[in-house]
């Protein structure tokens, strides 16, 4: 379970969180909503300790993400546990498409032979739906749908229990977002995978969420199952989810 | 008091960046110590700043050692000491002209494209994504590329060293008439040992110097192309104006030797 209580942070004078409180159970899949620039990337950052919050307290199963030492043995463990798809792909242009996917298998404490990691490496392919001979394709030569389906693929190479999304559908055509969204679902639902996502793609939040979550003035304004979110009653999740100019939010930001 | 106030800050702002540089630069030297290691980078950054610098060290040097000889012949007509051409252009390649030079070209080829490579990863979450692959950025990216440098710098100086002597060689005996036994004999029996040593010295500095502000300038830079180009210029400013600061202060401390 992962769990966020009172967690602040600011970037100078800038508070972009002001006391997130968030509950994700195990097994399921939570989406992050909310305008952009209202924090849902920070707020992830925070749960990996790619930022480090101001205040307030993020556990993962009880452990305390905040006291884990960069470059520590736990915290190469409890980074061992996550994957990540992140909004641009964050590919490593320098290796080839095998390489990128296969990247916690060659080296660091998962490390296997290179003929085994590169064959899990084109079944994981396999599963997002490309053909092997992408693989040793340099990402550069892949288009953008092609793209994310590896970066998918990287964020699932060593089965991870936990599963982040950061904006998965951003910049694809309405087919390819259908597409990553049913993957993405089927994935997190076969792995069994905690799954948080982040978006604001009303379409994903449907097809991937068990649990929605919006943040809105640096806390979560409100939560709960996906199936209430349309009959919520909280005008800023109404104005949000059906995307009308007119509303409590200001649309000038 | 506006005047006092704004060069305060000006020097807080310069004690604090120093202490910055120190501080990533003691850690990049503590992953040295520290497993897991990644040779294939280093062997990749080798290839990289060693070999692919070649070409670029020996056409600089080659120039300037044949200038020089030029120089050095002109200026010691005017007292009659053009025969000291051979040793002149030795001592000056080898103590002061090659390191500084390689350096600077380094600084040019290698600092530059470190700092946009590292850049551009950092803009495009790629650094983020290292961490989140659990492995640490400062391994894999900085520590092989300063090692490398440091490494390489001392074979590229001596290289640039050999093809400057040779310039100088080159114009001495075709345009200048000396006899080119005579000028080699003169160049190996000038030079010393610790002049040998001070320049290899040198080079490793210089390159540990780039290389570093190549990673420092890369892992800070702010977002965007502009925060790229930003990060790259600074880079390049840096490790030029770091190399040749350093130079003196090397110089300084091997000048009895």
């Amino acid at each position: 379970m992962i769990e966020l209580r009172d967690v602040h942070k600011s970037f100078g004078a800038k508070h972009v969180l002001r006391g997130v409180d968030l509950e994700i159970a195990r097994g399921k899949s939570m989406v992050i909503i909310g305008g952009s620039g209202t924090g849902k990337s920070v707020t992830l950052k925070c749960v990996l300790g790619l930022i480090a919050a101001d205040k307030g307290l993020v556990t993962v199963d009880g452990q305390d993400v905040t006291k884990l030492r960069q470059g520590s043995a736990e915290r190469d463990a409890f980074l061992a546990r996550f994957g990540m798809l992140f909004q641009g792909g964050a590919l490593f242009d320098s290796l080839t498409v095998w390489q990128n996917v296969a990247f916690r298998l060659l080296r660091g404490s998962l490390k296997r032979p290179k003929e085994e990691a590169r064959e899990i490496a084109i079944e994981k392919l396999r599963r997002v739906g490309l053909t092997p001979d992408v693989a040793d394709l340099f990402p550069a030569e892949l288009s953008g749908g092609m793209q994310k389906r590896v970066g998918l693929a990287r964020a699932i190479a060593a089965e991870p229990e936990i599963i982040f999304f950061d904006e998965p559908t951003t910049g694809l055509d309405p087919i390819m977002s259908g597409v990553i969204n049913e993957l993405i679902r089927e994935i997190v639902v076969e792995m069994g995978a905690t799954a948080m996502t982040i978006t604001h793609d009303m379409t994903s939040v449907r097809a991937i969420a068990d649990n929605v979550a919006m943040l809105h003035g640096g806390k979560i304004r409100w939560t709960g199952p996906v199936g209430d979110m349309d009959a919520s009653g909280d005008p800023y999740v109404a104005q949000f989810i059906f995307g009308c100019a007119e509303g409590p939010i200001e649309t000038v930001r | 008091m506006r005047l006092p106030a704004s060069i305060g800050r000006l020097v807080l702002g310069f004690l604090a960046a120093i202490g910055r540089v120190a501080l990533f630069g003691f850690e990049t030297v503590s992953h040295l110590f520290r497993p897991p290691y990644y040779p294939r980078e280093v062997a990749q950054a080798l290839m990289q700043i060693g070999y692919f610098s070649l070409p670029v060290v020996g056409l600089t040097t080659i120039f300037t050692g044949g200038a020089l000889a030029l120089q050095i012949y002109a200026g010691g007509a005017r007292f009659s000491a053009e025969a000291v051409v051979p040793q002149i252009v030795a001592i000056g390649m080898v103590r002061e002209l090659g390191p500084v030079l390689v350096g600077l070209m380094i600084a040019a080829r290698v600092t530059s494209s470190i700092a946009a490579e590292i850049a551009t990863m950092k803009v495009t979450e790629q650094i983020d994504a290292l961490v989140t692959l659990s492995t640490n950025p400062m391994k894999y990216l900085t520590l092989p590329r300063v090692l490398a440098a440091t490494l390489v710098m001392p074979v590229l100086v001596a290289v640039g060293n050999v093809i400057g002597i040779m310039g100088g060689f080159l114009v001495g005996v075709n345009r200048l008439g000396f006899n080119a036994g005579t000028y080699l004999r003169n160049t190996i029996d000038f030079l010393e040992p610790s002049d040998i040593m001070t320049s290899l010295a040198k080079g490793a500095v210089f390159g540990f110097l780039a290389a570093l502000m190549g990673c420092y300038f890369g892992m800070r830079s702010g977002r965007g192309a502009q925060g790229v180009g930003s990060a790259t210029k600074s880079a390049v400013v840096a490790a030029s104006v770091l190399i040749l600061a350093a130079n003196f202060i090397l110089t300084e401390m091997f000048f009895a030797a």
